[in-house]
């Protein structure tokens, strides 16, 4: 069990201070374009102290708190991948030379510290190192220089629903992270209960001027606001079953039911911290001597997504919804053994028509087809 | 099914590798084959895999190796002019550099096939990534029993490796059936599709393993046919065609339901595919 220590916030802040002496370029979240974003950050000055977002399907507004907590408020449209899979980086460059071409390694990743890390975000970022860190040196590079800090959520928005996802609102057992805090108002005064998660985490809090060690009633009270906190989830899904469910169910009629509603507009694989499609573009100076491989975000909602000679195999966008949910609740853990969605509701939140995923699932429960009760409108090929 | 991870432990090829142009052959109005020098002097690949081939700076494209397995020294590829990457492709000259990442993707079951008679179904360019395949087994035609081609064309002058299929053909050990879907007047073969060539064809559906190359369409067919004539569904194999950007499991483009196509196929056994085929645009 590792130690918990009590900072203040100034003891907060030489977290921050320590990093930058390690040479980290510090992110974090500051209030971007009316919502809560992730950029670079100088100190805890520039975090949305004092604000909240309020969350509903294919909404969100920020609103003052009634306290100057420095972490009141959820997950933003961003998620850390804009960091560790960015949505343009060049991933290698060509010159020509007299026999051919030469590739050359593009410049190397900055090392990022993640300030601010939610219980589901550092799950998602989990999900992401097991596509990526087996075979991908572009996002292992990024991965590895990463220092991420996680903050605990005590409160949840409306969209969330990682207690059904097992993700938050507290980092896990064995969640992998270097260091993580809990903000809590300790006699009037907000105050952060903090432990390491690796050893560069310890080396780093070993720096911190000030901490004590937390007392049993601090350890008490950090109990009982996370309790709080999980019981302040309100939305869920039933996961039970639910890959078989997906995959028994590819030929509902149910998918024209919300293909009529999707605008295929992409929007939820951006803002999804676990969606990791992405697209290559090769590029050559006018004079032709150089080129470049760049690394794009992609979805599976773009039309020309699974283009091939003759037209894309998706075209509806019941197809490619189906492929969108069938990929996240059931063919991920075919693939990587887990879940594809940790439950942090962005998808839910920037829908434009706030198609609600979790509404989604027990929909098609309804309809499900090993019940008898499939929408009848066959999908079979002649 | 076992997970990327144990199965490609280490960092995959991103760069591709220059290749020089030995010779760049037509073999149809709208498709070539390329001959390239590897830089090392060998190019080991299994039949049924491809590589990423790349033009200085237009793109990067799957294509299937068709040459001979027992020459490596050569990477010998088949490619039909479709858009931007395949046209830059017609117009590389010997002595120009390509991209070669690769190989990538599972094989043809030739060692499965061991001992059995062997059909081989075609159709159109889907005989480039067979062609490996064929060589291997007609050089060790000893080890199965009948071997079957069958192929169907658009129509005679869409009929690739003319050459070797009349020489493969002449063989007293090997049938040769073709179909074309339009004939001209000068055509004496069959006309028709090439699934209603397995109907005719002279094998042991209880003891053949199939592969199949082509269309997606004339592949679900072919297959029916097969499995209708008493070909169980684990001995029959197809090669898929999935848009694919990366070929090392990291783009997400070429998933056909939980499957990567480009490192747990192309080539997979019908049994696996058969549920997914059936279904409308996964
Ligand atoms: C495993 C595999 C093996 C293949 N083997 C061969 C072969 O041996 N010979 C051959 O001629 N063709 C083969 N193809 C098809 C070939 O890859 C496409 O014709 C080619 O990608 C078209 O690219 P383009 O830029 O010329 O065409 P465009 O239409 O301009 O393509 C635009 C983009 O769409 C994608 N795309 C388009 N068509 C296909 C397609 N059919 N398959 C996958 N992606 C596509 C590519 O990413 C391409 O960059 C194979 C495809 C796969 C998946
Ligand atoms: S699918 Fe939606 S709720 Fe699940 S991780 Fe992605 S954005 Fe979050
Ligand atoms: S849901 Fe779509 S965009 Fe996201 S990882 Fe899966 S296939 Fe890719
Ligand atoms: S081609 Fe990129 S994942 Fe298969």
């Amino acid at each position: 069990m590792p130690e918990t220590l009590v900072l203040d916030r100034s003891g907060l802040a030489s977290i921050l201070s320590e990093l930058r002496a390690r040479d980290y370029l510090l992110v974090g979240p500051t209030i971007q374009q009316e919502a809560i974003g992730y950029g670079p950050i100088d100190s805890l000055d520039d975090l949305p102290q004092g604000w909240t977002n309020v969350q509903s399907p294919g909404a969100s507004h920020l609103e003052r708190r009634d306290d100057e907590r420095l972490f009141g408020y959820v997950v933003g449209p961003h998620s850390w991948k804009k960091y560790l899979m960015p949505n343009e980086v060049v991933i290698w460059r060509g010159e020509r030379t007299d026999t051919g071409f030469e590739t050359v390694p593009p410049e190397p990743a900055p090392a990022y510290a993640l300030f601010g890390v939610r219980p589901c975000e550092v799950a998602a970022i989990a999900v992401q190192d097991a596509v990526f860190m087996p075979t991908d040196r572009v996002y292992r590079e990024r991965r590895e220089a990463a220092f991420i800090v996680a903050v605990n959520c005590t409160q949840a928005g409306a969209n969330c629903f990682c207690t059904s996802m097992g993700t938050g609102p507290a980092v896990g057992e064995d969640a992998v992270f270097d260091i993580a805090f809990t903000e809590v108002d300790r006699n009037g005064t907000l105050a952060y209960l903090v432990e390491a998660g690796s050893d560069d985490g310890a080396a780093v809090l070993q720096t911190v001027v000030g901490a004590e060690p937390a007392s049993d009633a601090d350890l008490a009270m950090l109990e009982s606001v996370l309790q709080e906190a999980a019981a302040s989830v309100t939305k869920t899904m039933d996961t039970d079953g639910i890959h078989d469910l997906m995959l028994a169910n590819l030929r509902n009629g149910y998918w024209e039911d919300v293909g009529g509603r999707c605008l295929a507009c992409t929007n939820c694989t951006m803002v999804c911290p676990t969606c990791f499609c992405n697209t290559v573009e090769d590029t050559m100076t006018l004079d032709g001597t150089t080129a470049e491989r760049t690394r794009k975000w992609d979805s599976c909602f773009s039309i020309d997504f699974s283009y091939i000679h003759g037209g894309p195999l998706r075209m509806t966008p019941e197809a490619r919804y189906r492929q969108w949910l069938t990929h996240k609740l059931a063919t991920w853990f075919d693939q990587y053994g887990t879940s594809g969605c940790v439950g942090c509701g962005r998808c839910i939140t920037w829908c434009p028509v706030g198609i609600d995923l979790t509404a989604e699932v027990a929909a098609l429960r309804r309809v499900d087809a090993r019940q008898g009760l499939s929408v009848p409108l066959p999908e079979v090929m002649a | 099914m076992a997970t990327l991870t144990e199965l490609t432990p280490k960092l995959a090829p991103m760069e591709p590798v220059p290749f020089v142009v030995r010779s760049i052959r037509d073999e149809l109005s709208d498709t070539f084959t390329l001959e390239l020098d590897p830089p090392d002097g060998v190019f080991e690949f299994l039949p049924g895999q491809f590589t990423m081939l790349y033009v200085f700076g237009i793109g990067e494209v799957p294509i299937s190796v068709s040459g001979d397995p027992a020459q490596p020294s050569t990477l010998v590829q088949t490619i039909r002019g479709v858009g931007a990457v395949t046209y830059a492709l017609r117009q590389v000259r010997p002595g120009d550099v390509v991209g070669v990442r690769g190989p990538f993707g599972t094989e043809w079951p030739l060692a499965e096939a061991d001992g059995h008679d062997i059909v081989f179904v075609a159709g159109g360019i889907g005989l480039a990534p067979l062609r490996p395949a064929i060589y291997s087994v007609l050089a060790n035609r000893q080890r199965y029993g009948k071997v079957v081609l069958l192929y169907g064309a658009r129509s005679p002058s869409d009929m690739l490796f003319t050459q070797e299929l009349l020489e493969w053909g002449g063989r007293y050990d090997v049938d040769v059936l073709i179909t074309v879907d339009n004939a001209d007047r000068q055509w004496r073969g069959a006309v028709g599709v090439v699934t209603k060539l397995v109907r005719r064809a002279p094998f042991d559906p209880h003891d053949t393993v199939a592969m199949v190359c082509g269309p997606e369409v004339m592949m679900r067919f072919s297959a029916q046919e097969l499995e209708g004539r008493g070909v169980p569904q684990h001995r029959i194999h197809l090669s898929m065609e999935r848009n694919m950007k990366c070929g090392i499991g990291l783009c997400g483009h070429c998933q056909f339901g939980g499957r990567f196509v480009c490192w747990q196929g192309p080539v997979f056994s019908y049994d696996e595919l058969a549920p997914l085929l059936l279904v409308k645009e996964v």
